[in-house]
């Protein structure tokens, strides 16, 4: 009994003489990384890590980043989030308060991003989603950023462009009420589409949940509803299945998709079904240049294939990061002081250029910038088709 | 909703309830011999399908392992469906020698069994996630799709595919259960497993037969499912396991009619209440109707009241 207490002495005297010590300054500069490396869009988890190593080792083999007479490393600390909500915030505290970062890229979708972006506001920790389109993320939370346009931005640029292109007059939504990136861009579609052809104009509003493998249902509704074009919002995981199950149920029209179409697995999974197909996304790999074609040719070179979206947005957050800790000098042994510095400094950012385009960001924390409609080209590549800015 | 959508959406759920039928016979099968809930069903379903996936791409010449000839879409898929039939086999008898033998042997609470059951789906859904990885994988279209309209319903050939093949496996089990020798002994076993064994019926055959069956239905359900549905992922087989699970239950567990009736009317329910309601009401409303079925008949549609079940 008596050695416990004494253990336990010893433990608070090594504890009070460790916090009395005081924090050092960092000695690297610290990133966290909170992405789907599991779960249902694991290459989402893929992309975004590779182009983080690949932007680490140009920086680390260069020396690193001075920051006025010191020059730290690049340190990247990657945290699965399993593709789950829970998980999200779960990575994102730990990454706030065990690994103590000076700031978070990701999660990539909006429904981890929204909850995560929670965490981060509250512990005062700058957070970049480079992929989140959906406006709750960033809305009134002073800390969280995103690398890439909104929904209610290309709802109707996916709206428009139906109705140019396919001269439709009537539509259908197919979408998982499960998920808030899918639901909130069906919506801002159904609005923007309305808008030009009158309330009514959207034939079939159809549903379903997260992991569902059959939409014959759904899908016979809207074949026989007489709309002139499918829009399905979904993520590569659901898009094969749906466009397949479409064509067995006899739809011969258009289906039209967002960016979560833009991933460089949606061609393995989709094969013939897809081709010819389009989709409104933030960078089209196929026709770029400078910069852009710089990146693409490396990743490839690196990875054995060409980046998608995830990855290009995801190297344009980390230098939006590494730009505002430059911006923000020398690092202090205050934590949360370099915290709001890299805050303020990322708020201040204008005409960032980007290999996904022109960034300035708005008092929201949103960048505006142009979106890019692609079509699935019938050799599986995503050609980029035409440009539409807000 | 017109008639033409009527029959479209009965053939559309025919399909559907017919992948629940075929996983449910083999929740059925095991529970009727060894009143075993074998949970890890669901997951030798998702271990067929890739099974039959890695042996449809070898067989396409993807690997460079190669075949000295060519072989044509419809005889890889009837060489897969066998190969995947027989591999899968082995994996659900492994089970049983491995983690189902010794616990009997020992004489241990049928509850721990089925601990035993979940915790085997389990490693499965999570070693196959740390083998392969969580990148889902394509099935190749093995079967060249035709795709038919005959008076304004559409259909394919994979469709009527999966629905007579569950047909054709329910009349071929029915009869194995009923009329052979085999079947006989697995009834006797499930009524009184101790006399069984007094009567010189090799227990440990049966039961070993038995999970062959189950296992090589799962493993046919795997590689339809993954024709129609041609993206696998390591948890595929979870949520329609349980699924297939409750509508054995429903039917009368233990019982093939039960199954195959269960399974039918579980994919009915989700494809119709999908056709009229919003389809975020499916589970809610297709799983208050089968409770409804249970409170009134608890032991399910063709079930007979025993003394003990867990």
């Amino acid at each position: 009994m008596r050695k416990g207490i004494l253990l336990v002495m010893c433990c608070l005297t090594a504890v009070i003489f460790l916090i009395s010590c005081g924090p050092e300054a960092p000695k690297t500069i610290k990133i966290g990384f909170n992405i789907p490396l599991t779960g249902d869009i694991p290459k989402v988890g893929e992309g975004s890590k590779f182009a983080a190593e690949m932007f680490k080792e140009k920086v680390n083999a260069a020396g690193g980043i001075k920051l006025g007479d010191k020059s730290y490393p690049l340190e990247f600390i990657y945290v699965d989030n399993e593709s789950k909500a829970e998980s999200a915030t779960a990575a994102a505290l730990k990454l706030i308060n065990q690994d103590k970062v000076l700031g978070i890229i990701g999660p990539q979708s909006s429904k981890q991003a929204i909850p995560a972006g929670e965490i981060c506001n509250n512990n005062g920790t700058p957070m970049i989603s480079p992929w989140s389109t959906n406006p709750k993320t960033t809305k009134d939370r002073p800390y969280v950023f995103r690398g890439c346009f909104l929904d209610p931005f290309q709802g109707p640029v996916a709206a428009n462009f139906a109705t140019e292109e396919f001269k439709a007059a009537k539509a259908a939504v197919l979408y998982d009420i499960a998920s808030d990136y899918p639901k909130g861009l069906a919506e801002f579609f159904k609005e923007a589409f309305e808008k030009v052809h009158g309330p009514g104009s959207i034939v079939a509003f159809e549903t379903f949940t997260t992991k569902d493998r059959d939409f014959s249902a759904q899908l016979t509704k809207i074949v026989k509803s007489g709309a002139d074009v499918l829009f399905v919002p979904q993520y590569y995981d659901e898009v094969p299945l749906i466009v397949k199950q479409a064509h067995e149920l006899g739809w011969k029209k258009p289906i039209m998709g967002s960016d979560s179409w833009g991933s460089a697995e949606l061609m393995n999974l989709c094969g013939d079904d897809c081709k010819g197909l389009f989709f409104s996304t933030h960078y089209a790999a196929a026709g770029a240049q400078g910069a852009t074609k710089e990146f693409i040719d490396k990743y490839k070179e690196k990875y054995g294939y060409v980046p998608d979206d995830v990855g290009a947005l995801t190297w344009d957050a980390i230098r939006l990061m590494v730009q505002a800790v430059q911006n923000a000098g020398a690092l202090t042994g205050d934590m949360k002081k370099n915290r709001d510095a890299i805050k303020d400094q990322l708020a201040k950012i204008k005409d960032f250029d980007g290999i996904t385009g022109k960034m300035t960001f708005n008092p929201e924390g949103d960048p505006s910038k142009c979106a890019v409609v692609v079509k699935i080209s019938n050799t599986g590549e995503f050609e980029f088709y035409k440009s539409v800015c807000p | 909703m017109t008639l033409e959508m009527f029959f479209q959406h009965f053939l559309n759920a025919l399909q559907w309830g017919s992948f629940y039928a075929l996983i449910a016979l083999g929740y059925t099968l095991v529970y009727g011999v060894l009143l075993l809930i074998n949970f890890a069903h669901g997951d030798i379903f998702m271990v067929g399908a890739y099974i039959a996936f890695f042996i449809a791409s070898f067989l396409l010449g993807s690997y460079s392992l190669q075949l000295p000839f060519v072989l044509d879409g419809n005889t890889i898929f009837v060489i897969t469906v066998i190969i995947t039939m027989v591999v899968t086999s082995c994996v659900g008898v492994t089970i049983e020698r491995v983690a189902y033998r010794p616990l009997r042997k020992k004489g241990a609470g049928r509850l721990y069994v089925v601990i035993t059951a979940l915790m085997c789906g389990l490693v499965l859904e999570n070693g196959n996630l740390a083998l392969l990885g969580a990148s889902r994988k394509s099935f190749p279209e093995l079967i060249e799709k035709s795709i038919y309209t005959i008076g304004g319903i559409t259909f394919t050939n994979v469709k009527i595919l999966v629905i007579v093949t569950t047909i054709l496996v329910f009349i071929l089990l029915e009869t194995i259960v009923r009329k052979t020798k085999l079947g006989m002994a697995m009834r006797a076993i499930s009524y009184d497993s101790v006399a069984v064994l007094l009567m010189g019926i090799p227990l440990d055959v049966v039961i070993v037969f038995t999970f062959i069956l189950g296992s090589s239905m799962a493993a046919l359900a795997g590689v339809l499912f993954v024709t129609a549905y041609p993206v696998l992922e390591p948890y595929m087989g979870a949520m329609v396991g349980w699924k297939a699970f409750i509508a054995a239950v429903v039917g009368g567990i233990g019982e093939i009619r039960g199954a195959f009736v269960g399974g039918f009317i579980l994919g009915f329910i989700e494809i119709y209440v999908a056709a009229v309601f919003p389809s975020t009401l499916r589970d809610l409303i297709a799983f208050a109707i089968l409770l409804l079925l249970l409170s009134l008949k608890p032991t399910g549609i063709f079930g007979i009241a025993r003394a003990q079940k867990i």
